[in-house]
């Protein structure tokens, strides 16, 4: 589904290297998570393979089902079936999440060559979803995350995915700033969208979010590196242990 | 006080080339009204309250020429709803466009025509003479003076269907005058719409007078010409526990300065005072708004928003002034500017001047770029990067456009806007 090849990256502004060779393959249909601590280059994958501004790939490749996603618009890799869910969902006065949630379900469909959803069934489509995490209709019409509390933008950010049906979803420290109900909310979410092809590339500092959504393979990510892959033991390993010991190790 | 050589040669050539209208009932006020004029001269540009936006094209002796925009590509605003529709064709009454002049609810006539014993002649040019004090408006005591036709509208209860004014350009060089008058009687309820860009140089002066428990609606939908210029005023009075509300949406326009001077003279009373306007190249607008709150717990809110692109220049002057006694004042004024590119530019000049103690008053002034974070969260949503933009200034100017009460009016707000934005998309 997803493969990245030796991706090297540097911030734009400054003359600095933070993903320096990642190699990654998340098959279809898996989940994946990618441990590590602070400042080792999570976050900036995530957002390398969204697509934001402010970072140039200096080497190496980054394929969805074979498509270079790196040349992509992105948009273009939304529609191709990427999503991230953010580690801080954006708050958008003014546009209402409805509005939000239909021109994007819309635009991709359109970008596909597909039929866009008519409202009434947009309309039937959401109201279940949202239930299901939830959302109520209130939430619905205010405006993109405006005056959310963090529990509610996370759940937010999961039904986008469901309405939006990715292949490959990224979620960058979805548990971050979660109580247990809430954390537990959206793993269901996600979990309820295991299966069908879909994959998973899952970033989180503490293991607590794997016994909810539970990993096939674990990474642990230093210094722009991958430096160890196993299974879910190692994300046990890293609870009790730390990552100061598997630094070490790859040192 | 004599006024300074530039200014009085410029006032008596303006005069000379325009002549006092027979006017019946309102020959007095004009007459006043002209003399105000001599007395005051004409906005010069050293004046403070001219400070942002130069004059001289709105005074000069004739209009500027401006051509006529014919539009192909879009709906009559408005067009589509069920109202009163009154035409102006270069600001000349149009009999046979325009419904008959009735209504439940209302009378409506027009000022060229109406009889010699008339409701309107103790309001005909009072709001506006009220409204040159603090701060002098030539301009407005000009049209009170010159004023060649406009409506007397006096609403008697509540209107269902708006009154429309369409205004429509048809000669490059006209120049129209107009000057309405509007009494809502206790208890009535009135939506009064414009559209239409009037002429290719216009000065409109709108006098509203709401009593007691009435309310008064306005929304108004300035066209979209490049070439034409405007000078307009809206004058209030408010009574005890009424309302007004308005609203206007500007899309392009080489100049344009919409004064609204509104008195609150009765307790409870509430205004809201709105604008958003769509500005691109040789584009001026200029919003001037005084608000006086002279009554017990009233509420006024003045909302503007601009989005300003290759080289456009916004104005915003507001002023609240709370007179003292007005205690429980609820005043409230934002002005924010969405520059797409770095060409152009935002001014703005907020005032506050309270003499009460007990008052809540505030306000703010934003300029600013797209927000790139929300663009990016939209475009990783897949809502291609055009798209998002639009989405994204159509939610920046979406706190003025709420301030209309009618939702279907909002969206035909929005959907005009949107066609402005997917017009300079090409």
């Amino acid at each position: 589904m997803l493969e990245i090849k030796n991706l090297q990256v540097k911030l734009e502004e400054e003359d600095k290297q933070i993903l320096k060779g990642v190699d990654l393959t998340v098959e279809a249909g898996k989940v994946h998570a990618i441990m590590g601590p602070n400042g080792s280059g999570k976050s900036t994958l995530s957002y390398v393979l969204s697509g934001k501004d402010g970072y140039e790939v200096t080497g190496g490749a980054a394929t969805l089902e074979g498509q270079d996603i790196l040349e992509m618009e992105p948009e273009e890799r939304a529609a191709a079936g990427l999503f991230l869910a953010f580690q801080y969902p954006v708050e958008i006065p003014g546009v209402g999440n409805m509005t939000f949630l239909r021109t994007a379900v819309n635009a991709q469909r359109k970008a596909r060559g597909e039929e866009e959803m008519s409202s009434t069934e947009f309309l039937k489509v959401v109201r279940e979803k949202a239930k299901s995490l939830k959302i109520d209709a209130e939430m619905l019409k205010r405006p993109v995350n405006v005056g959310f509390s963090g529990g509610e933008k996370k759940r937010n950010e999961i039904l986008q995915m469901a309405m939006l049906e990715p292949k490959m979803c990224i979620l960058d420290e979805t548990d971050s700033g979660l109580d247990v109900d809430a954390m537990k909310l959206v793993a269901d979410g996600v979990n309820a969208l295991r299966g069908e092809g879909r994959s998973f590339l899952v970033i989180t500092h503490y293991q607590r979010l794997l016994d909810h959504i539970k990993p096939d393979v674990v990474h642990i990510m230093a210094n722009g590196r991958i430096i160890k892959t196993g299974g879910p033991e190692l994300a046990l390993e890293v609870e009790n242990n730390g990552y100061a010991d598997l630094i070490e190790e790859e040192a | 006080m004599a006024l300074p050589q530039v200014k009085q040669t410029a006032t008596d050539a303006r005069l000379a080339a325009l002549s006092l209208p027979e006017g019946g009932w309102s020959r007095p006020a004009r007459e006043s009204a002209l003399a105000r004029v001599q007395a005051m001269g004409l906005p010069g540009g050293r004046d403070e309250y001219w400070k942002y936006t130069r004059p001289d094209t709105l005074t000069a002796v004739e209009a500027p020429s401006a051509a006529v925009l014919n539009v192909t590509d879009e709906a009559p605003v408005f067009g589509a709803r069920d109202r009163l529709k009154v035409v102006f064709v270069d600001g000349v009454f149009s009999a046979e466009e325009s419904d008959e002049l009735a209504l439940e609810g209302l009378t409506i006539e027009r000022l060229a025509e109406a009889s010699d014993i008339h409701w309107a002649k103790d309001l005909y040019g009072t709001l506006e003479t009220n409204g040159q004090t603090p701060v002098e408006r030539p301009l407005a005591a000009l049209n009170t003076a010159f004023a060649t036709d406009g409506l007397l509208i006096r609403v008697t209860g509540k209107v269902e269907k708006p009154v429309h004014l369409l205004y429509r350009h048809e000669s490059d060089s006209s120049d129209a005058i107009l000057h309405h008058v509007v009494k809502v009687e206790e208890g009535g309820d009135v939506t009064l719409l414009e559209s239409g860009p009037a002429a290719a140089r216009f000065n409109k002066v709108i006098e509203v007078d709401v009593a007691d428990g009435a309310g008064f609606h306005h929304v108004r939908v300035q066209g979209r010409d490049h070439e034409r210029r405007a000078a307009t005023h809206i004058f209030g009075r408010l009574g005890t526990e009424s309302t007004f509300k308005t609203f206007t949406l500007t899309v392009n326009g080489v100049l344009t300065r919409n004064e609204a001077v509104i008195e609150l003279t009765g307790d409870d009373a509430a205004v809201h005072i709105a604008g958003a306007c769509m500005g691109d190249g040789d584009f001026h607008h200029d919003d001037t708004v005084f608000v006086t709150h002279d009554a017990v717990n009233c509420e006024s809110r003045q909302i503007f928003k601009k989005v300003l692109r290759n080289g456009a220049t916004g104005v915003f002057q507001g002023k609240i002034l709370v007179k003292p006694g007005a205690q429980k004042t609820d005043g409230y004024q934002i002005s924010q500017s969405l520059l797409l590119d770095e060409d152009s530019q935002f001014l703005a000049k907020p005032e506050l001047e309270i003499y009460a103690d007990d008052v809540a008053c505030s306000h703010g002034s934003t300029s600013g770029a797209i927000d790139e974070d929300g663009l990016f969260y939209l475009r990783a949503r897949g809502v291609p990067r055009g798209t998002a933009e639009d989405l994204l200034t159509i939610a920046f100017i979406a706190e003025a456009v709420q301030e209309v009460e009618d939702e279907s009016i909002q969206e035909e707000i929005n959907e005009l806007v949107a066609a402005w934005l997917g017009r300079r998309r090409g």
